[in-house]
């Protein structure tokens, strides 16, 4: 796992992977020391090298709002950005995520984040309200990506995320209305 | 007779409220003393009210917040008699509380049969007058003029003659000290309402698009471990032995413990849990198990069926009617279990200490799980303290008679000693294969109609598995009949002379639970869809037909005619396209739908656009009642098209997780318009009444589109790809 995190860092990665390896002496068997990248803060854990990011995000660094539904990426509520790309944080293993960007909703900002977010509040889509912060990071991503979608693209970018309210009425309008607010 | 056997869910269990209590033998009520204020400096109105000096307001609400809007419709009801601004109003969880937060409906402390606003609606409104009262009298007194000049208005308050005027936060040391009001406030009428009736934003919204809503699952305390607990592989099965030296090793696993329910394996991060879980060996005695599979279960239902049950109305003499009758038509309806998924997994977060507990959790039935909980540490019930917790979602799931979870997550608690705080997670699998479920059910119905036109008689036998019985409820029953499993059948809304309705209580091993608008899942689809068939027979149209049958119901009918007119201001059916209807009435509200429909793709239904019309009496907020509508049709349109939950060779369930377990995705979900029928009705609720009409709806469209009457459910089982129609028994 740690060689799998070399891989996927672009700099610096012989840098990293012996600095994992050299604390990772120190520590319990099995468990690494990863430097992550979370909403632009330099943060370090210690944990098993096949967590899923989820499982840091929430239970290390006890940032809430990125939820668990499922742990095999059926359900979108565990969304985040790495790299600036929707991914389900529970099936990324945090050795994988090491050296990346790693965007929750916490840390979501920018014009299209700003948009979704208001489109959001103004028709109050939120009912349970426990699948929305996978909605919104998968609703900016597919808005940075198709900055005016059509019904279909909103089909497509957003069917990965399950909402058991079925809010998905006021989701598509809400996309709508934010990609209308950013167009004008 | 049919009178006698009363359906309507809130109906029977007011009725029933004192034997329910005894029934239960209610936990020593705690201190009726009004808790509600935990800041010295704030006025503690009463007990739903909380003003403080930065001028916010709180209301505490009784009912668990879960997505239908109680922190909004309870908070709006406080506003309008308090004049409060808007922007002042914030909303919290009561806490476990009997004496002061019952539910008025049940006589315990719990959210559930779509009660939440129309219990409150008057305890809510004469907690907000009240508060109004204190403050004007601390006006009053502060500014040395008589209260009956003072007015407010939008959170202030003022006296005209003296020019002078103050915030609700700079009354609230004088309001303080002042006694209670005793008197029976006097309440605005109808047309005297600013909030109610309107749209107010939603109190939980903003925190709810950024993350920062608090549910059970995001509740860390120092030192907390996390379990997770190994289940039997079926119903019933209970551990033998176990191996756990496997699942020591996993690095993060701190220790294994074993419950009455499994074997709880806990970790500092809930993944070495899972880890540690899924190392360990158990040996499980299935001896009491449930070991039929679904296959075998719809065997029996189907022998079962043919054989009369016990009756439940008898009106006229519908068999023989049938019997003599020359035109009559049969059908047989099948429906699978369904699991309710919930987005958040049942979670909670418990701590024993210094003799008392204290309990995180979306506690949708507090003072049951109060009482569960106590008995586990072997304490008193006002010894555990529940801090109900927002849930994501419930759709019936967090109401167990038996606090099943409760009870769980207080052993995990107990066992690991030493206050260590726990909280306890069922991850997806433990949710899609733990049970509760809706029961699987069939329907044999059949029906006479004559040369004039006329349904002349009705003949409905159900088997479905009791959620009543063999539970803490089941003294709701009534001459051992589950009224909810023939709800919308025993109470038929359309005129029949001759009407025979019959129940077979089904026993099986497999734990079920109300799910969304409960018995009405399945017995809207068999009566709407049936009552289409036989107007088609008697060739009457679906709305006119249907119209004329309910001439001695006008909300239904009321309804009815609001979506035929939506529907057909949308313009004629486009081509390759059919519409159906259906109009249920479920828990004191009425709902009718209809839903346009084309053939996609993979052969399946595609719901394009539904029409939607409710009567709820006065709609409190309606921005949530639209929602509510929109959402619950959402939920049982997922039913429709795919949910079932099958147990396969020896008992085991079929599916685990969403990837098998298929719900809806927006892909599936129509456009939806909602119309609110003005009433003057008190209001009743939304939370469930949405989600029966859809699937009847969708149906008959799919019938009149392509022939076929979809007779199994759900769709991805029952539909016949590319059928021209099957031939109805006649």
């Amino acid at each position: 796992m740690i060689w799998e995190s070399r891989k996927t860092s672009k700099k610096n990665y012989d840098y990293i992977a012996v600095l994992i390896n050299i604390r990772s002496l120190f520590l319990p068997e099995n468990i690494v020391a990863i430097k992550l990248n979370v909403n632009g803060e330099s943060r370090e854990v210690e944990v098993s090298a096949d967590t899923p990011l989820l499982w840091v995000l929430r239970d290390e660094l006890k940032l809430t709002g990125t939820k668990f539904g499922c742990g095999m990426a059926q359900c979108g509520a565990c969304t985040v950005h790495i790299n600036g790309t929707p991914q389900r944080s529970c099936v990324f293993p945090v050795s994988a995520a090491a050296n990346m960007s790693i965007t929750t909703i916490e840390g979501i900002d920018g014009p299209q984040a700003d948009a979704i977010q208001a489109a959001w509040q103004e028709l109050d889509v939120p009912q349970c309200g426990y699948c929305q912060s996978g909605q919104i990071m998968s609703a900016v991503g597919l808005l940075k990506a198709t900055p005016n979608p059509t019904d279909q693209d909103i089909d497509n970018g957003m069917s990965g995320n399950l909402c058991r309210c079925a809010t998905y009425v006021r989701i598509r309008q809400a996309i709508h209305n934010a990609a209308d607010k950013l167009e004008g | 007779m049919s009178d006698t056997i009363q359906t309507n869910r809130r109906r029977f269990i007011q009725g029933t409220a004192a034997s329910l209590m005894i029934g239960i033998h209610l936990p020593i009520l705690v201190s009726p003393k009004v808790q509600a204020s935990v800041h010295a400096k704030d006025l503690s109105a009463n007990a739903f009210v909380r003003i403080s000096p930065d001028n916010s307001v709180t209301v505490l609400i009784k009912h668990i917040e879960f997505g239908q809007g109680a922190y909004t419709g309870l908070a709006t009801l406080v506003a309008e008699e308090l004049d409060a601004d808007w922007s002042q109003m914030r909303a919290e969880h009561a806490p476990a509380n009997v004496e002061l937060y019952k539910n008025l409906a049940f006589g315990v402390q719990g959210t559930g049969g779509s009660t939440g606003l129309a219990n409150s609606y008057q305890t809510m409104r004469v907690a907000g007058a009240n508060a109004k009262k204190m403050l004007v009298q601390a006006a009053a007194k502060k500014w040395s003029v008589d209260d009956k000049e003072i007015q407010v208005q939008k959170g202030v308050v003022s006296h005209q003659k003296s020019g002078q005027q103050a915030t609700f936060g700079e009354l609230v040391e004088i309001a303080g000290k002042l006694p209670l009001p005793t008197a029976k406030p006097k309440l605005k009428s109808a047309d005297q309402f600013q909030l109610i009736g309107t749209d107010v934003p939603k109190l939980d919204t903003l925190d709810k698009t950024r993350g920062q809503a608090t549910y059970t699952l995001d509740i860390y305390k120092e030192n907390m471990l996390t379990a997770v607990v190994a289940r039997g592989p079926v119903f019933g099965a209970r551990i033998k032995t176990f191996d756990d030296s496997a699942a020591r090793k996993i690095t993060g696993v701190v220790d294994i413990k074993q419950l009455s329910s499994g074997v709880a394996v806990y970790a500092k991060n809930t993944f070495d849990a899972i880890k540690g879980r899924n190392a360990l060996e158990i040996e499980w005695d299935l001896g009491a198990a449930e070991t039929r599979s679904s296959a075998d279960l719809d065997n029996v239902f189907r022998d079962t069926i043919k054989k009369s049950g016990k009756t439940v109305v008898q009106k006229g003499d519908a068999i023989k009617t049938i019997a003599e009758a020359d035109n009559k038509i049969e059908v047989e309806l099948s429906f699978p279990y369904l699991a309710h998924a919930p987005m958040e997994t049942l979670d909670a977060v418990m701590l024993a200490e210094d003799g008392k507990v204290t309990a995180w959790f979306g506690s949708q039935i507090p003072t049951l799980d109060q009482g569960a909980i106590a008995q586990v540490f072997g304490m008193q019930p006002s010894d555990v303290d529940i801090q109900t917790q927002l849930a994501g979602g419930s759709f019936g799931r967090r109401v167990t008679p038996g606090s099943h979870f409760a009870v769980e997550a207080a052993e995990a608690t107990k066992a690991m000693g030493k206050g260590v705080p726990v909280k306890t997670i069922w991850t997806r699998e433990d949710d899609i294969q733990g049970g509760f479920y809706r029961p699987m059910a069939r329907h044999s119905i059949a029906a006479s109609v004559n040369n004039q036109g006329k349904i002349t008689a009705w003949q409905h036998k159900v088997a479905v598995q009791s959620i009543l019985k063999g539970t803490l409820f089941e003294s709701m029953m009534q001459n051992g009949i589950d009224p909810s499993s023939v709800e919308g059948i025993s109470d038929l809304r359309y005129k029949v002379d001759n009407l025979h309705v019959s129940l077979h209580d089904m026993e099986v091993g497999v734990p079920v639970l109300w799910w969304r608008s409960v018995g009405h899942t399945h017995t809207a689809y068999a009566v709407e869809t049936f009552i289409d068939i036989l107007l088609e027979r008697i060739e009457q149209d679906p709305i006119e037909g249907r119209l004329a049958l309910l001439a001695d119901h006008p909300r239904e009918s009321g309804v009815l005619k609001v979506a035929d007119r939506m529907a057909k201001s949308a313009g004629p059916v486009p081509s390759g396209r059919a519409r159906g209807v259906a109009v249920v009435q479920s828990f004191g509200s009425f709902v009718a739908q209809i839903a346009e429909v084309s053939r996609g793709d993979n052969g399946m239904p595609k719901v394009h656009n539904v029409w939607c019309a409710v009567d709820c009496g006065l709609a409190v907020n309606t921005n949530i009642v639209r929602a509510q509508i929109e959402g619950g049709l959402g939920y049982g349109l997922d039913a429709l098209l795919h949910g079932e939950l099958t147990l396969g060779e020896g008992g085991k369930v079929e599916q685990s997780n969403f990837h098998n377990y298929q719900t809806l995705r927006i892909n599936e979900m129509p456009n939806v318009e909602v119309e609110i029928v003005k009433s003057d009705a008190p209001p009743s609720g939304v939370g469930e009444p949405g989600t029966p009409p859809i699937g009847p709806a969708v149906s008959n469209a799919w019938r009149r589109l392509t022939g076929q009457y979809v007779d199994t459910l759900p769709f991805s089982r029952g539909v016949i790809p590319n059928s021209n129609g099957i031939k109805l028994s006649s």
